[in-house]
């Protein structure tokens, strides 16, 4: 079943990724890429990360994504033009994303003995609860990265509120 | 039954309890629609619905059926596959959540928890996180249409509810706290101890947080004094305006099953879920049926209460204006919220 789970939504998402590349309209890409999280956040889920999948589906499907479309609602984008696209996406973005593609396969494959304790969906079954430990990592080992991150977001939102506001 | 693996067992009661909670769930939601017009009914000195059968009972089977021959138009200028779907996506999400929400105590049938179709440990955000899932099916509806009163409905609709939404899931950090786990299950057991007085608005001193998720509840699911998106003296009828037949009736279908959900939420977090109020001041009388049933009952009865206190709200509270409700969502409810937090891990670390 976990298996079943992992093609189906591995699947699904690698659909979304494509029809958001092939949409004309910006809307419909805006809600491939919901799909895409969604079923990323299923794939968490079956490899026992419960808390990053629901924080997955929380945060990005459903604010930062739905901000995406309020925008796009908003400005009133219309369909793209089908252009030939610029030369430099050709020299340098196809290689480019070959060797990222290169890589990142040949780290998880050098990695394989370190990653391979976790088994696609071997934490469906007996539900441990992990949020706990999550936590505990992040309020005590990454305390001082999980800090800064959050002053980091701070400042974007002071950033944010300065250039909505001009006149403070 | 016997020669039956565990598996099929579990596959058979699982789909059979789908069924059952799927249509309890929907004629819950045809009923509330005829509690709430026999109520404001009553509230404003008439009679509500009386003509189709008795007290008026058959009156929500009328209108579904009259909803379904309705003609389905289809406007021109619709974004088609987008019109189609924010109307289903608006009523799964309304339905889904009622997935995770146990209803009764646990009672295992075969090893089956009979009264929960999923025990989650993460139940809470489950429901969270479907609840923001939900609003793109007025986002979408809003922009399908191609009519500005329907986006104007849709972008206040959303921004509404992604700012109550911060303000709703903080209020729930306390409970979460004082429970120390996100598994409905395990809050609605962290409360059952001395019945009543164990509850987390009483004997948990959680009742700020109650009264801000109350507010924001409200707010989630767009009703009274907080239905900005379908003002109908300002904008027609907001973002459902183009929709007509079924597809209306999945809007309004979707609006109930939300009020129905966040009322289980309110009544697991707050009010001990399906738990006695007495705790066990009262004997336990009757066979094991009976003690099954009765946290049934109990937990049907807060729901009922909280569906009730909605209706009156709505028929007592003008609606606000819409600057009035951002600034009392991010300025009063938000703020409010985090002193709860504050004060309620102080309080937790210092007896703990």
């Amino acid at each position: 079943m976990q298996l079943a789970l992992f093609i189906i939504f591995g699947a699904l998402a690698l659909g979304g990724a494509l029809n958001l590349l092939f949409q004309r309209h910006p809307i419909n890409s805006a809600l491939s890429l919901v799909v895409v999280m969604m079923s990323l956040a299923v794939l968490y889920w079956s490899l026992g990360a419960e808390f990053l999948a629901a924080a997955q589906v929380i945060v990005y499907s459903g604010a930062i994504m739905v901000l995406f479309v309020f925008v796009i609602m908003l400005l009133n984008a219309g369909e793209e033009e089908h252009t030939t696209g610029s030369r430099a996406a050709y020299t340098v973005g196809i290689p480019g994303a070959a060797a990222i593609f290169c890589l990142l396969s040949f780290v998880f494959l050098s990695e394989r003995n370190a990653l391979s304790t976790s088994a696609i969906g071997g934490d469906l079954g007996n539900g441990v609860d992990n949020i706990a430990a999550v936590s505990a990592m992040l309020f005590t080992k990454q305390l001082l990265p999980f800090e800064v991150t959050s002053i980091l977001i701070l400042v974007a939102i002071l950033g944010a509120v300065v250039l909505a506001r001009k006149e403070l | 039954m016997s020669h039956l693996t565990n598996f099929e067992v579990f596959l058979l009661l699982s789909v059979l309890k789908v069924g059952v909670v799927l249509v309890i769930t929907l004629m819950s939601v045809a009923y509330t629609v005829l509690l709430e017009r026999k109520l404001l009914g009553r509230m404003q000195n008439r009679w509500g619905p009386s003509r189709v059968g008795p007290f008026g009972l058959l009156q929500p089977i009328v209108d579904g059926a009259k909803l379904f021959l309705k003609e389905d138009l289809m406007p021109l200028a619709v974004e088609r596959p987008l019109f189609l779907l924010a109307p289903v996506i608006a009523l799964a999400c309304a339905l889904v959540s009622v997935a995770v929400v146990p209803f009764g105590a646990v009672t295992r049938v075969r090893g089956v928890d009979i009264f929960e179709l999923a025990n989650v440990n993460i139940g809470l955000l489950v429901i969270l996180g479907i609840t923001s899932i939900g609003v793109y099916g007025i986002t979408l509806s809003g922009w399908s249409s191609n009519n500005k009163y329907s986006l104007l409905g849709a972008l206040r609709s959303t921004a509404q509810v992604i700012s109550y939404e911060l303000a709703l899931g903080l209020s729930l950090v306390g409970v979460v706290l004082r429970a120390q786990s996100l598994n409905l299950r395990t809050i609605v057991d962290s409360q059952s101890a001395h019945g009543m007085l164990s509850w987390n608005i009483f004997g948990g001193f959680q009742f700020v947080a109650f009264f801000i998720y109350l507010m924001a509840a409200y707010a989630e699911t767009n009703r009274a004094p907080f239905d900005m998106a379908e003002a109908e003296t300002e904008l027609v009828a907001g973002y459902h305006t183009e929709y007509s037949s079924m597809k209306f009736a999945m809007f309004f279908m979707a609006e109930y099953a939300n009020m129905i959900t966040v009322s289980c939420v309110a009544t697991l977090l707050f009010f001990g879920g399906a738990s006695s109020p007495f705790g066990h001041l009262i004997p336990a009388i009757g066979g094991h049926i009976m003690q099954a049933i009765l946290p049934v009952l109990w937990f049907v009865a807060k729901v009922f209460a909280f569906l009730s206190l909605y209706i009156w709200v709505r028929a007592t509270l003008p609606r606000f204006r819409y600057d009035q409700l951002m600034s009392f969502g991010w300025k009063f409810l938000l703020p409010l919220a985090m002193a709860n937090i504050i004060i309620t891990s102080f309080v937790l670390a210092i007896r703990g």
